[in-house]
């Protein structure tokens, strides 16, 4: 390490909050896949997170542009981006793909849950009755006929929703895999690498949110559920990995005069987040454990904690990614003579404390958004009951529902 | 039953009057930016503009045999263009390399730019090949930098030089990251993006670059490529030149005399 480094690059300019923006954008273009696996393509174990797969897409979706807007030198100048768009570059579609991936999200979210919302309109009390009562937007007719049109709209939307998707985050691989001063960079692989990660994130934090909130709501866990999203995890990260490898392979191969670089950056620049977290931590590990996780004469206990450790180990993983992406990127000098220092910092400069806390931002997003939007299926059966509507499905039921 | 009604109707009322803030501030938002584009396409202004630019393709031309590595041009450009002295930001620097050669016929190349050349050490050692190299935006024909800015905040002018505008610049640091140069750096205390301009402000107006204008030996020269007398247009065609990263198919106008092969 060391070297030269040309003078302007001695701070590293995009520091943890642009780590977290593809991390995040990530985790909801991954959980809104899940949710399309179900409605779109018809993986019936995932029915139990189907629902909640959105909600969570969605509360991690109004936490993307906080790290980036942050980061903005000028952040009174954010809406910039879509008034005086420049259109040869890429970033300049962020607001408009992003708007647009929003808008997807909340419409296919309001007909989904627009049954529920019209009856806590009608069951509810006070502020709360009056909330729902708006969110319904004075759509207030539940009956089959309608709510079969809900049905086939969310199926529709979820159809525009995975290109739209897809598009959300691969563009932001091709923000990265554009540059050509950088070669850690600039490859057209860049995209499908961030897309595939994306899913597998995804899947991972579903994992972890479904245990989390099956385990806080005393409920017991669907087994061919995580048995499923257990296996969408292992063959995305099978594929993820793939790409992934094959871009340094390729590199290593062609031995082009920016690979000494790239190799010391490896071996020297970011070994323990790439080597050690990425790779080990969180592709080797789950990619053997996983398959234990979902073998028929392990126990249910020990599937679940073998799914979950490896739904926690990839999550790291991927932060770890996406680091080893924005900063390792940055260490190599455009001199191609030496390498730029990472200074971790606590509060300033995009510290660690503030980055933790743009983390925690969608984590609790999520948790107001369950509360808004219950997705859970034994409160539909109840609210159901209640209000002598035809239940829409009790296929929704939990196998051990609350005790 | 009728008051809550009426409560209701309160409710929904102020709740339509908030989403019609949120839908006439954006369009506000955008009649200003249209206000601002009008302004700036007034006819008379443009052709001023145009006529400024006519018959111009500013050059630069760095002869690598001459500089002494002084870096008056480094405190020079701060000072002309307040760039804070004391950050480690530059929109020119003067590199230096040593290259030493060991009996089995390696090569060693050592390079340093101590803040920007400010603070050159004495050597002690005696290097078989050392030379400097003044860096500074290159105003590529084909400048990344600009493909990339979100805003359209940097863009190359008529007799081309590449520039930031400082009112539009949202502070992202995309153009930093594409200049394969090193030329860019967010500005310490305005926080937009900063570069090279040439001193536009002292071209427009027949004069030199700073930089050039302070070097005690000749090395930098600056003029109209498009005018076959200027300096700059003859040693172009008489001198061997090269440019930096040409791969990179960035076009820079900046053009280096006797570049050596190890200067990236």
């Amino acid at each position: 390490m060391g070297g030269f480094v040309f003078p302007n690059e001695i701070h590293v300019n995009w520091g943890l909050f642009i780590v977290l923006y593809p991390y995040i954008t990530g985790l909801v273009a991954g959980a809104f896949i899940v949710s399309s696996l179900y409605h779109v393509f018809g993986v019936s174990d995932l029915k139990p997170v189907s629902r909640l797969s959105l909600v969570s897409a969605l509360a991690f979706l109004f936490g993307a542009p906080v790290p980036l807007l942050l980061h903005l030198g000028q952040p009174l100048r954010a809406f910039n981006i879509m008034f005086t768009p420049h259109l040869t570059s890429a970033m300049a579609g962020f607001g408009y793909i992003y708007s647009f991936y929003m808008i997807i999200c909340l419409l296919e979210a309001w007909f989904m849950f627009r049954k529920d919302l019209v009856i806590f309109s009608q069951t509810k009390k006070g502020f709360v009755r009056r909330f729902y009562s708006l969110l319904t937007l004075g759509a207030k007719d539940i009956s089959p006929k309608a709510l079969h049109t809900d049905h086939k709209v969310v199926s529709v939307l979820a159809v525009v929703g995975i290109p739209s998707a897809c598009f959300l985050h691969g563009y932001v691989g091709f923000i990265f895999g554009s540059i050509k001063a950088n070669p850690w960079w600039s490859t057209p692989l860049m995209p499908v690498i961030f897309l595939l990660s994306a899913i597998v994130s995804g899947i991972a934090l579903l994992i972890l949110v479904y245990t989390i909130s099956c385990k806080v709501r005393k409920v017991e866990i669907d087994i061919p559920c995580l048995v499923a999203m257990n296996k969408y995890l292992w063959t995305f990260l099978i594929f993820a990995t793939t790409l992934e490898l094959l871009e340094v392979l390729h590199m290593g191969y062609e031995g082009k005069a920016e690979w000494d670089m790239v190799r010391g950056l490896i071996t020297q620049g970011i070994p323990v987040t790439y080597l050690g977290v990425q790779m080990g931590f969180g592709v080797l590990t789950p990619l053997v454990l996983l398959p234990f996780g979902r073998a028929k004469s392990w126990s249910d206990g020990v599937k679940k904690t073998l799914t979950v450790a490896s739904g926690v180990l990839v999550l790291i993983g991927v932060l770890a990614m996406r680091f080893n992406v924005v900063i390792g990127g940055q260490l190599i000098s455009k001199s191609i003579a030496g390498y730029a220092q990472f200074h971790w910092t606590l509060l300033s400069d995009e510290g660690v404390i503030p980055a933790l806390g743009i983390l925690a931002f969608p984590v609790v997003m999520t948790l107001i958004m369950v509360r808004i939007l219950p997705p859970w299926l034994e409160e539909r059966k109840l609210q159901t009951v209640n209000s002598n509507v035809t239940p829409l499905s009790t296929r929704w039921e939990l196998k051990g529902s609350g005790k | 039953m009728t008051k809550e009604r009426l409560s209701r109707r309160d409710f929904l009322m102020s709740a339509a009057k908030v989403v019609a803030a949120g839908v006439v501030a954006p369009a506000g938002g955008l009649a200003a930016a249209q206000a601002v584009f009008a302004d700036g396409q007034s006819t008379s202004q443009e052709t001023a503009v145009q006529q400024m630019w006519a018959g111009k393709e500013w050059g630069f031309v760095v002869d690598t045999q001459k500089c002494i590595g002084c870096a008056r041009c480094v405190k020079a450009c701060k000072l002309e263009n307040k760039v804070p002295l004391d950050e480690e930001v530059f929109r020119t620097w003067v590199e230096r390399y040593l290259v030493f050669n060991d009996d089995s016929g390696d090569e060693e190349v050592r390079t340093d730019s101590p803040n920007g050349g400010l603070d050159f050490k004495q050597l002690d050692v005696a290097p078989d090949k050392q030379f400097f190299v003044p860096k500074l935006c290159n105003q590529c024909h084909n400048p990344p930098c600009v493909q990339v800015c979100p805003v359209g905040a940097t863009y190359r002018t008529g007799d081309g030089v590449v520039l930031v505008d400082r009112k539009r610049c949202i502070g992202c640091r995309y153009c930093i990251q594409s200049c394969p140069y090193g030329a860019r750096f967010l500005h310490p205390v305005l926080k937009v993006a900063d570069k090279c301009t040439w001193c536009y402000h002292r071209i427009s107006h027949g004069m030199q670059p700073a930089c050039v204008e302070v070097c005690p030996v000749g090395a930098r020269k600056f003029g109209n490529q498009l005018d076959p007398n200027s300096q700059v247009a003859v040693l172009k065609k008489k001198a061997r030149i090269r440019v930096l990263k040409p791969d990179m198919g960035t076009k820079p106008n900046v053009y280096y005399i006797d570049l050596d092969e190890v200067v990236e």
